[in-house]
């Protein structure tokens, strides 16, 4: 396995602006960065998502990377397809006694089809249960620029989310996403209601419980 | 209507700010969103219908200058008469020329969202006619001065002790001490009201969900039975439709009437689906003695090669609104012109101008939702961003959104500076963040920190923590 240095963003927040000079410019370092691997592997949907449907459509123009971005593009698999669909793994000897509530972001779960993946990947953990909210196909309200383009209709969908999961009586949130968990850790400690947890789903595969959760105090893992 | 969606953002934020709008749209949510599920569920060749409406659609697309000529002799053939209206300002004059050749004075009014894009009711009432609203929605908007806020349910937004208001102010000679409490009583009061304009009206409106070349007919479909009396009481029936209303065959029109009222409704059918063809024959009991059909452009042919045409399969069933994040947050209103919505979107952009429309496309998380659930297959999160590219492109995006991407662009794409600018960020957040664990403000993020928490870095990067070689977490 390499984490590549030449790697830096997928280009996501430009894209996703309409600004797609920028997005390419982003994208071709990318694809050279990766261009010795036979699977890139992104623990985010949205990310893998980029790589997935995007870049071909960006670069689909681009004579040098139009088939480049299209071999990158079918290498890529978010981290739960990997494990599951690729690796067909199952986590052995892992424990994490709790109840969790799954969050499927929305790239993920529609444009890359993933829900029972981290499903089945967590079900093998021992201890834990995983439930789904009333609404588990509802947008947290994320959305990349959208989330301060828009804040007040953001903070809208995100308080709705928020109480969503709260309901499920779950003590731990759990995602394959950062920008929805950033956001959802967020406004859950804002509202200061029932405390709960937020990973992501690669914490409790890797059996990573020493490190704090999202938006928790702690002293970081890093040092 | 002068458009208003160059405000959205305030727009919305009074919407998140109307308690009453807030209940309504809850109500509505649940309720569209289920008996759609279950409608679809219940009808195992959804998915196959939906691949051969999108096929028809998209053919009739390539050649709909036949198709809509082939639809206009069949009209002519059978007596009526077509027009074919450029634009809005058009679309109003052929109506009120054949208006005033009839000497209409009540003009009676199916629902139509046509009616509402060329902004009909004032042209009728500003050359003193009176357009009276016979679908009970478009009634109660009409009564309260206001544009419809969804396509299908136009006053979703209208509480009913706010209805009762309206008809109180509205029904004048009508005992004010009468009981308006229940949904019952409000709709048996609008009935009894609209019959003597049904039977008043000279000149009926209607719209048109689809309009059949083969055959020249065109279709309404309604719940409420109102469309049938506007289009067979007057002398006079007027049809008022946009062009990509045209389908090929009757086979071709069942298809999406399949389709239409399970996605909208739930419905396997709504309660009325009404075929009209030309005026009144010698041997038929009833119907208009002339038989008008408005074909309206207003800038769909230009649809059909600027990279939009897509959209032009849309149904307008709302199921795309009524399964949008955004829309059930901020309702129709804010979207400040006839169409909300994800599809709304889209099309007001092409209609009034990116210029008029730049936040439009803006509103939307690109969830995918109203993708996922249209039956026509429209890529409305593809078409979203062709909008914002365009909107780019002309430099309508907030100037310091613009130099913020540009500036952080030009950094991603040079990773020996990305890095440790990265690096330096995670370990200073991290540090300041980590007894609180997130930010509660932070400068430039106010957007965010207003109403949740940042949370903060962990302390360092991903790549810096590998590279040390820290391989277990």
């Amino acid at each position: 396995m390499v984490v590549p240095e030449g790697q830096t963003c997928c280009g996501q927040p430009a894209d996703n602006s309409g600004d797609v000079a920028t997005a390419r410019a982003v994208a071709r370092g990318l694809i050279r960065a990766f261009e010795d691997c036979d699977y890139v592997v992104a623990p985010s949907g949205s990310c893998a998502s980029t790589l997935r449907h995007r870049y071909p459509v960006l670069l689909a123009d681009d004579p040098a990377l139009a088939e480049p971005a299209r071999a990158l593009a079918g290498k890529t698999h978010e981290l739960t397809c990997f494990l599951a669909d690729v690796l067909d793994h199952v986590p052995a000897g892992m424990a994490w006694p709790g109840v969790a509530v799954y969050h499927d972001s929305c790239a993920g779960l529609r444009e890359l089809g993933i829900k029972a993946q981290p499903r089945r990947l967590l079900a093998a953990v021992e201890g834990l249960t995983v439930l789904d909210a009333a609404e588990p196909e509802e947008c947290c309200g994320f959305g990349g620029t959208f989330a301060v383009k828009y804040p007040e209709v953001s903070t809208r969908m995100v308080e709705a989310k928020a109480s969503d999961l709260e309901a499920t009586g779950a003590d731990l949130v759990l995602g394959g996403d950062l920008g929805c968990l950033l956001n959802i850790a967020g406004r859950l400690r804002r509202r200061g209601g029932r405390p709960m947890e937020v990973r992501h789903v690669a914490e409790v595969l890797a059996g990573a419980r020493h490190v704090p959760p999202i938006g928790a105090p702690g002293e970081g893992a890093g040092r | 209507m002068i458009p208003r969606s160059a405000t959205f953002r305030a727009n919305s934020r009074a919407a998140l700010d109307n308690p009453e709008l807030v209940r309504a749209l809850g109500t509505m949510k649940t309720g569209f969103r289920q008996k759609r599920a279950a409608a679809v569920d219940a009808l195992p060749e959804f998915d196959a219908l939906r691949d051969r409406a999108v096929a028809m659609k998209n053919h009739t697309l390539d050649h709909l200058d036949h198709y809509l000529e082939s639809f206009a002799d069949k009209v002519e053939a059978a007596g009526g008469t077509v027009h074919w209206a450029t634009d809005a300002e058009a679309a109003r004059q052929q109506v009120l020329e054949i208006c005033r050749a009839h000497g209409a004075h009540t003009v009676t009014k199916g629902k139509s969202m046509i009616a509402e894009e060329v902004g009909l009711n004032e042209a009728l009432e500003d050359a003193g006619m009176r357009p009276v609203e016979t679908d009970l929605g478009e009634y109660i908007i009409q009564l309260r001065r206001e544009p419809p806020s969804h396509i299908i349910a136009p006053a979703i937004h209208v509480s009913k002790a706010q209805v009762a208001d309206a008809f109180r102010a509205a029904h004048g000679d009508l005992d004010p001490a009468r009981e308006l409490d229940t949904p019952r009583a409000l709709l048996d009061e609008a009935r009894a009201v609209l019959r003597h304009d049904f039977t008043a009206a000279d000149v009926g409106i209607t719209g048109a969900n689809l309009l059949i070349a083969e055959t020249g007919a065109t279709v309404i479909v309604t719940n409420e039975g109102n469309g049938d009396l506007t289009q067979l009481l007057p002398r006079v029936h007027i049809v008022l439709a946009s062009l990509e209303k045209v389908v090929p065959t009757l086979d071709d029109a069942s298809l999406i009437l399949r389709l239409l009222a399970r996605s909208a409704t739930g419905q396997t059918a709504s309660s009325y689906t009404s075929f009209s063809l030309g005026p009144r024959r010698p041997e038929d009991a009833d119907g208009p003695q002339a038989f008008h059909v408005i074909l309206l452009d207003n800038g769909r042919s230009e649809m059909l090669g600027n990279g939009f045409r897509e959209m032009l399969r849309c149904i307008r069933c709302a199921a795309c609104m009524n399964h949008c994040p955004v829309y059930g947050a901020v309702g129709g209103h804010a979207y400040g012109w006839v169409y909300p919505g994800p599809m709304g979107s889209v099309l007001t952009p092409a209609l009034i101008g990116i210029d008029k429309a730049a936040p439009l496309p803006e509103a939307s998380t690109l969830c995918g939702r109203c993708e996922a659930v249209c039956p026509m297959r429209i890529p409305l999160p593809g078409l979203l961003r062709q909008w914002r590219a365009r909107a780019h492109d002309q430099r309508l995006s907030p100037p310091a959104m613009r130099r913020g991407l540009a500036a952080w662009g030009w950094l991603a794409a040079r990773p020996r500076l990305y890095h440790p600018l990265n690096r330096l960020a995670a370990v200073a957040l991290g540090r300041l963040g980590r007894r609180r664990g997130g930010f509660a403000r932070l400068p430039l993020a106010g957007g965010w920190t207003k109403s949740r928490d940042l949370p903060a870095p962990e302390g360092d990067t991903f790549q810096a923590r590998y590279r040390r070689g820290a391989r277990r977490p």
